[in-house]
């Protein structure tokens, strides 16, 4: 008889809603009581919206339980756990039966999130109970060449997960080709893209998928140490990583004769970010871990030529080295089924923003955008209408509501003149201001530009600050033009991608909401009710209680009334700080 | 380039508290000859004081070789040094995209009331620092802030300013 399993989802956002609680609550229970159950933690189980997440696996199947708390966890154990009857109320996926979650998991594939919420990242045993290093074992075992390997990651077609869609293979292939006494592989997980947490989540879910990644890519290109560069705001993922490492250490995966094969030398370790966005660009990236300022250098000579500490070096991401183990064991055919015939495989997209189920999703290549955002997201929350949605963070773009059946792949997204990217979506409904939008990643671009060249450094503070402007209502005929004139020069004449790309989110809502900027600048109206200083506060005569409460907080004493009268708002007074709307509990201030 | 922080002085306070130099040997000696130590060792150091002190600097200076300027340069480039002490606790309020989307600035805006200071500044009483950051990636949970190793999500102004009272009635206690 197996033992029953449960298994709690403790990735950071797990934590963040209090699965260590429920975690604690249920060693507690289980210590008390001496039930015979094996109790672990497992990573992102991708169902965001419905943590903490408790799944319990025994003998008749699988049960998810979403959004448990304390309380719950109580239940569930008193129910299911010691009398096996699992508690379906809160049940939010089985195998045993449907639920009305269903659709965020029907048309997944998951390649490179495998085993995320699935196995303990800690424990390096489960990791192999599941195919993990029999990858990097067939390599050696079948006297592989490099040449083969790289072969295979070809024929796969997987493309650079972080965004810029070069195909790895070509990439390795480059490395390998410049012979050099010693090489570097560095796996990019600075993932600074705000929006975007799938390489968090790989890191902290299965750890050593991507470590078994960057051995095969060494033993490809000929490289002897590694480093994965990862930020520091990412603190359980640096150190699930460092945990990982010296598993693989012990059990003979990395170091001196790899798994008794006396030429394989190889290791590597993890260099901590310092919080600069700019590098995640891979030359940025470099000089950061020479300890310099992550500034980028100009190409050529590319990396694969000269790269970290002037050798040959090979850089990928953290999504695309989770999936080369698979591909290795499962040859390239299993990953080059699915996709579109550029853009082959899976991809992982955070769901964030105005959408109902936000999570962790993993998809086929060629699934549309509207499919991503209404059948596994669930639509928008609150029924609200969907305006746009926002791929690629500060280097990408917003495709609005009438495009949404553009599939994903790299050539379509880019066709929209937004881009892949990591694979952040952020959706955004009828609430959000596409001014303003633009005018957030400005902001982003402006504080993160290395100010290596002048047209990033000052044409993104000049465009910032028109932006601004259009906001605030000071708009001028005019502005438009200017901003398109700045976007396209700061691109042609940027050396690095964030430069090249800093001004895609202003050009993107240029390009499909064009009306949005001229109502602010001609009308001076925000018709999304977004841009404060747009807007005007009245008084609803008919909801209004005479309360006094909205004319205490206004800091500007532009409230008049009597107790038990209809209050009034003087425009020419008001400085539209919104107090009064946020401080009225009878809905009686109207906004427009 | 955040240009903010190249606008240093002297710092007050080390003159008058002097900083123990000796907790960086250990470091010291660990990263010495190492290429690429610079930030490493200054990540370390911070670590030890909470931020950066500036005869710190001179005394890295002194045991590694490593030039004044360039650990400067990198100290203002990076987001993650600090150059001033700040408070007990850091409050991280995440200002990515999807937080933005669900109103941040609403979360920045009342701990500023309640803490009554700005971003980047420190409670008198030494318990608070409010800092702004780009994403703390659990953007499922926005908005969301991080204060110490812990992440709160689905915030809201009044919730927000819970949290901070509870951590200064623990803190006090």
């Amino acid at each position: 008889m197996t033992k029953t399993k449960v298994l709690i989802g403790l990735a950071s956002c797990g934590i963040a809603a209090g699965a260590n609680k429920v975690y604690d609550k249920l060693k507690a229970l289980q210590d008390a009581e001496k039930i015979d159950i094996v109790l672990k933690r497992t990573g992102c189980i991708g169902m965001c919206f419905r943590e903490p997440l408790v799944e319990v696996i025994d003998e008749s199947g699988s049960y998810l339980y979403g959004d448990v708390n304390e309380e719950k966890a109580v239940e569930i154990f008193d129910k299911h756990l010691k009398q096996n009857e699992p508690v379906k109320e809160y049940i939010v996926r089985s195998d045993l039966f449907s639920s009305k979650d269903d659709p965020f998991w029907d048309g997944q594939i998951k390649i490179a999130l495998r085993n995320c919420g699935v196995i303990d990242p800690e424990n390096i045993d489960e990791y192999e109970e599941l195919g993990g290093y029999k990858a990097i074992k067939k390599i050696l075992g079948e006297k592989l060449s490099a040449e083969q390997v790289i072969q295979t990651v070809l024929d796969s077609g997987i493309r650079g997960r972080g965004g810029g869609g070069f195909p790895t293979g070509l990439k390795w292939r480059f490395a390998f080709n410049n012979k050099a006494e010693s090489k570097y592989i560095i796996c990019n997980a600075d993932e600074g893209d705000p929006g975007a947490f799938m390489d968090r989540s790989l890191l902290e879910g299965d750890p050593h998928a991507v470590i078994e990644g960057l051995i095969i890519g060494a033993y490809a290109i000929g490289a002897k140490e590694g480093v994965i560069y990862c930020r520091a705001e990412y603190p359980l993922a640096i150190k699930r990583l460092n945990i990982a490492l010296d598993q693989a250490r012990k059990k003979g995966y990395l170091g001196k004769n790899i798994l008794g094969y006396k030429d394989f030398y190889f290791d590597l370790y993890v260099k901590e970010g310092a919080g600069a966005f700019v590098c995640g660009e891979e030359t940025a990236l470099m000089a950061s871990i020479e300890g310099e300022r992550g500034m980028p250098r100009k190409r050529p000579p590319f990396p694969a030529e000269s790269g970290l500490w002037a050798k040959p070096t090979n850089i990928n991401n953290v999504e695309t080295f989770a999936n080369i183990p698979y591909i290795i064991l499962n040859n390239a055919e299993s990953f080059s089924k699915f996709g579109t015939e550029k853009s082959k495989g899976t991809k992982v997209f955070a769901l964030t923003g105005k959408i109902s189920h936000g999570g962790l999703v993993e998809v086929p290549m060629g699934i549309s955008i509207r499919d991503i955002i209404f059948k596994l997201g669930g639509g928008i929350i609150g029924g609200k209408k969907f305006k746009a949605v926002q791929l690629g963070g500060p280097s990408g773009g917003c495709i609005p509501e009438y495009m949404a059946d553009t599939i994903v792949d790299y050539d379509s997204v880019n066709a929209t003149g937004a881009i892949m990217g990591s694979g952040g979506m952020v959706v955004m409904d009828e609430t959000t201001c596409m001014v303003d939008m633009a005018r957030f990643f400005l902001d982003f671009t402006c504080k993160e530009s290395c100010g290596k060249c002048t047209f990033c450094r000052v044409g993104t503070k000049r465009m910032l600050e028109i932006l601004t402007r259009i906001t605030k209502g000071e708009g001028k005929e005019g502005d438009i033009q200017k901003l398109e004139d700045l976007a396209y020069q700061i691109k042609e004449t940027s050396l690095c991608g964030l430069g090249q790309t800093a001004p895609n989110p202003v050009l993107t809502t240029i390009k499909y909401f064009r009306d949005e900027y001229e109502a602010h600048i001609t009308d001076k109206k925000c018709p999304a009710k977004n841009c404060k200083q747009l807007l005007t506060y009245t008084v609803d005569p008919e909801k209004c209680t005479g309360c006094t409460v909205c004319a205490k907080n206004c800091p500007s004493n532009a409230i008049d009334g009597e107790r038990k009268t209809v209050h009034f708002i003087r425009q020419d007074a008001c400085i539209k700080c919104g107090a009064c709307f946020s401080k009225c509990k009878f809905d009686a201030i109207l906004v427009s | 380039m955040r240009v903010k922080r190249i606008i240093q002085t002297k710092d007050e306070q080390e003159k008058s508290s002097p900083v123990d130099l000796s907790l960086m040997d250990h470091l010291l000696e660990k990263y010495k000859n190492k290429k690429g130590n610079l930030i490493p060792i200054l990540q370390g150091t911070q670590n030890i004081y909470g931020y950066l002190p500036e005869s710190a600097f001179y005394k890295i200076a002194d045991v590694t070789g490593l030039k004044l300027s360039d650990m400067f340069g990198v100290a203002t480039f990076y987001t993650q040094f600090r150059l001033h002490p700040v408070g007990k606790n850091i409050v991280k309020v995440c200002h990515g995209t999807a937080c933005h989307v669900q109103n941040a600035t609403a979360i920045s805006e009342a701990i500023e009331d309640a803490l009554e200071i700005k971003d980047g500044e420190t409670t008198p009483d030494g318990l608070f620092t409010l800092e702004s950051v780009a994403c703390l990636g659990c953007c499922s949970l926005a908005p969301v802030m991080m204060i110490g190793d812990n992440t709160y999500g689905k915030l809201t102004g009044s919730n927000a300013v819970k949290i901070l009272k509870e951590i200064k009635i623990k803190e006090s206690n």
